[in-house]
């Protein structure tokens, strides 16, 4: 399968990317790694006229401590964060989590940014970042800004980013010590979650899940229920309260429901 | 537009399509079809190669994005004769039965050991959780990695 034809811009700097989405708008796509956005343009589900490679930014590759919060660069690849000492030393939960997504191969190219900039809800890591009340950095012509995790995801592989501006950087507070489990649900190894759920244990309990909307999700109703003293049984009875679970070849949004239940009790327990 | 790759150790400029797919770059430009296309949707790993020494399906990636890299195909593994210890291993061990996801499991393999170089099996299972072998033939190619592994220390 071979992609429609495009015009290629290799940008050199952020703002050469952000100069050249501000001259071709709707017409371009930012290329990152291309581990989501290169199937879809070889399904013809995408089709950009201009492709703006944002791959080479090595300035925008990395994850340091900054006090209050670690700050990880937009083009750092999954395989950085599963490796990352830095994260397992005090944000597990993020490099446990990239170390589920897609293959080695995958996790080669695929980066962090182009992960939350795409908006899958069938993504890992936007709802792990979800559940550790993240930020995003997006920068664009009229400056930078930030944007809230919980603000960031408006719906099917749509986000708070303008057409004109590049994700540059993820803000994530620090949980040393916390405990975490991520439950992924898939038929082959290498899959997207049909479900996932990810509990993260630091004080209060954070659940998040994949897959059960057209964003990824808080289970609201079960940190309320375990914040309230409910045990873990009944709380995670809750999961799928609010969400929206979609139908497809895999699974039935009713068979959803019920693994968000299962796999979110399995977390919990694990994170215990 | 113009790429150069080095690919297998020699130096490559080639005018390209920007869609031009890396695994059709190698296949119909460079001419070397010992990396297959399987799905084509980045699943299976029959197309995976070593850009700057890691593996990727190279089903998903453009040749425009392995511009100044250095591409390893399964047929820069051997020196002359001599099998890599990746593909003497598979030979040893019955690694593969119809053949077609070999190239990829070799090139996924040889990156594994190189971040891994004492894998344990499970770490084998997880580490080549993206090369689908349609022969079921997985147990055969773990002891050939795990085999290798011994071999390459």
């Amino acid at each position: 399968m071979i992609p429609a034809p495009f015009d290629y811009l290799r940008a050199d700097s952020a703002e050469a990317a952000i100069a050249a989405l501000a001259e071709h708008g709707d017409d371009a796509k930012l290329l990152a790694g291309g581990m989501s956005l290169l199937p879809l343009m070889k399904l013809r589900l995408a089709t950009p006229a201009v492709l703006v490679d944002v791959g080479r930014l090595r300035d925008l590759s990395y994850i340091r401590d900054d006090g209050d919060f670690l700050a990880i660069g937009a083009l750092t690849r999954h395989r950085d964060l599963e490796t990352s000492d830095l994260l397992r030393d005090v944000c597990a939960p993020l490099r446990g989590v990239a170390a589920e997504v897609g293959d080695n191969q995958v996790r080669h190219r695929g980066t962090i940014g182009g992960s939350v900039a795409h908006g899958d809800p069938a993504s890992d890591l936007p709802a792990a970042l979800l559940a550790l009340d993240a930020t995003f950095v997006a920068r664009g012509p009229g400056g930078e800004r930030t944007v809230a995790a919980a603000e960031f995801f408006h719906g099917f592989l749509e986000t708070a980013l303008e057409p004109d501006e590049l994700l540059t950087e993820v803000r994530v507070p620090k949980v040393p010590g916390a405990r975490f489990a991520y439950q992924k649900f898939n038929r082959r190894a290498q899959d997207w979650a049909i479900v996932g759920a990810l509990a993260v244990r630091n004080g209060a309990t954070r659940v998040a899940l994949v897959n059960m909307g057209a964003t990824p999700l808080r289970a609201h109703g079960v940190e309320e229920a375990l914040a309230a003293g409910a045990p873990v049984a009944d709380a995670a009875e809750r999961a799928a309260e609010g969400t929206d679970a979609p139908a497809d070849l895999n699974a039935t949004g009713e068979f959803r429901e019920h693994l968000a239940r299962v796999l979110v009790r399995r977390a919990l327990d694990a994170a215990a | 537009m113009k790429v150069a790759i080095t690919v297998n150790g020699a130096s490559r400029e080639h005018e390209v399509e920007p869609r031009l797919l890396l695994v059709q770059y190698l296949r119909e430009v460079v001419g070397l079809t010992g990396t297959k296309i399987g799905c084509d949707t980045s699943s299976c790993g029959a197309c995976t190669v070593l850009v700057d020494g890691e593996s990727v399906k190279s089903c998903t990636m453009l040749a425009a994005q392995a511009d100044g890299s250095t591409v390893t195909t399964i047929e820069g593994l051997a020196t002359s004769d001599t099998m890599h210890p990746v593909q003497a291993a598979f030979h040893e061990h019955h690694g593969l039965q119809c053949g077609f996801c070999t190239a990829g499991m070799v090139m996924a393999a040889v990156s594994l050991l190189d971040e891994i170089p004492e894998p344990t099996e499970r770490d084998i299972r997880l580490g080549l959780e993206g090369n689908l072998c349609r022969c079921t033939g997985y147990h055969n190619i773990v002891q050939a990695v795990l085999a290798a592994a011994g071999a390459t220390r």
